[in-house]
């Protein structure tokens, strides 16, 4: 009888055995994911400005300093990501911006206001992220180039990384760097003429220059202009900038319906820190070319702090107090109420106030002095108080608008009033596919 | 009184920092939550770093990559 059991429960063992889990073969192998378009954001604006005491004519109020501007902005931003067999997510973004300008203030680098009073600006972009979600860290790699008329060229590298800690914080380090040349297009009457003598009986050329830089050649034959050519375009000398920033930034949930965040940045600067074609006008009359340091040091930080109240409305708040070497101080608060009509339609009404003190290289028309060694009178730089406020609306449906790749539609006006009769509009469009 | 006020600030703003675990940042993770700006404000703040003569520490322009500040 225990021969028999014994061999009953052999038997049972082997066939237990023979049916049980062999080890399969292993199909959780990962296997990397080449690049694939992952979202498009297509942002669309136009800005519609009026103001005066432009800086191409040294702050002067009235018909000569009108700064006007228009501008078309658009930028189309491509993202594509992939997995390496490591399993870190690799993102690839790439973006074109183009931007259309007019500038009434720019017809008057010339005198008579027959300037160039337009321009084109491009500028590419390209930035590859890694990202290792296990460990919570990234690393990222970026470079920008910018080119418009009157600024040669701008090339730009910046690089970045962030940690994520286990307390829902994360901690980002990030350094960029500018390297810009700037087109030294002077006001008409700086650059050198031939010299004109009676005009009743002199023959002789003037060279007036365009915010362009070409220069054409006037020709005068007793006095009576007979004639103007085009004088091969001379070879604008550049001067350089450089820009490096160092920005650290915290962020934390703080509970379940709030988060926040600093921001803070170190950015310095050297090289030609002015525009060429800005004038400043003594307290003599006498026109000249505004003088600003060849150094500049920013310090500004900032907070975000983010609410949800009750189910349908978000508090965005935002707080940045600025500082830098040239003696400008500035206080910045922005709130921002989105309000959920829907749970995929929201509606945001927005305020933000800015408060500013002058540079102390800042005057008036007509208010500085030739003893002066630095002088402007480019009124970004003065003591004013600025206001935007406006409205957004947000689409973004589930299934994407009327059922395509649209997934977000985002649609924001925005009225901006300063202080020194500067007054704008702007309306942006922004498109997400994905 | 100063130091302590201080304090206090930072001692408030740590306590008040409680475990969210992951099924419980259903509004946290909301679209309209990011500590960032929209894409649809880009220009807007562009705009503003050359009118005014400040700008940084809202992930935008610091300065340089233009004839701007």
């Amino acid at each position: 009888m225990k021969k028999l059991s014994l061999s009953v429960i052999g038997m049972y063992l082997a066939m237990v055995q023979a049916f049980s889990q062999t080890n399969a073969a292993d199909s959780s192998g990962y296997k990397p994911k080449k690049l694939k378009l992952d979202e498009i954001n297509f942002v669309t604006s136009y800005y519609d400005q009026t103001a005066d005491k432009s800086a191409v004519m040294g702050g002067e109020p009235g018909p000569r300093g009108i700064a006007d501007v228009t501008d078309f902005a658009t930028g189309l931003d491509v993202t594509l990501i992939g997995w390496d067999k490591n399993k870190r997510k690799n993102t690839l973004a790439i973006g074109l911006g183009i931007d259309y300008h007019t500038a009434a203030s720019q017809a008057y680098v010339d005198s008579n206001g027959t300037s160039k009073n337009n321009g084109t600006r491009i500028y590419p972009t390209l930035t590859w992220t890694r990202e290792n979600e296990q460990k919570g860290t990234s690393f990222a790699l970026g470079a920008y180039y910018s080119a418009e008329h009157d600024y040669y060229h701008s090339f730009g590298l910046n690089a970045s990384v962030s940690k994520k800690n286990k307390s829902n914080g994360e901690f980002s380090l990030k350094m960029v760097g500018f390297f810009d040349k700037i087109n030294m297009i002077y006001p008409a009457e700086f650059y050198p003429v031939d010299s004109v003598k009676n005009t009743q009986s002199s023959d002789s050329i003037v060279y007036k220059t365009s915010a362009s830089g070409q220069t054409q050649a006037f020709i005068y034959t007793n006095g009576q202009l007979v004639g103007n050519t085009k004088s091969h375009k001379q070879q604008t000398p550049t001067s350089p900038r450089t820009t490096l920033t160092a920005s650290l930034s915290f962020t934390q949930i703080i509970n379940q319906r709030m988060q926040g965040s600093v921001e803070l940045d170190a950015v310095y600067q050297t090289g030609y820190l002015g525009l060429p074609f800005h004038r400043v006008f003594y307290n003599t009359g006498k026109d000249t070319i505004e003088s600003l340091p060849s150094q500049r040091l920013k310090l500004p930080i900032g907070f975000r702090l983010n609410y949800f109240l009750g189910d349908n409305i978000i508090l965005r708040s935002y707080y940045r107090f600025y500082a830098d070497s040239w003696g400008l101080v500035s206080n910045t608060f922005n709130l921002e109420v989105p309000v959920k009509i829907t749970p995929f339609t929201s509606i945001s009404p927005f305020y933000r106030l800015y408060i500013q003190s002058a540079a102390r290289y800042f005057a008036p028309y007509q208010q500085h002095t030739e003893q002066e060694q630095y002088f402007t009178s480019n009124y970004a730089l003065a003591s004013f108080t600025s206001t935007l406020l406006g409205a957004g609306l947000r689409l973004a449906p589930p299934k994407g608008i009327l059922m395509s790749g649209l997934k977000v539609l985002e649609l924001r006006y925005s009225h901006y009033m300063q202080t020194t009769d500067l007054n704008a509009n702007i309306i942006s469009l922004n498109l997400t596919f994905r | 009184m100063k130091k302590y006020f201080l304090g206090f600030i930072v001692m408030t703003g740590f306590l008040s920092c409680t475990t969210v675990k992951a099924y419980q940042k259903n509004r946290i993770n909301d679209s309209e939550m990011t500590l960032s700006n929209r894409h649809v404000e880009k220009n807007e703040l562009n705009a503003e770093s050359y009118r005014e003569g400040s700008s940084g520490a809202n992930s935008g322009k610091t300065g340089g990559g233009c004839g701007c500040n």
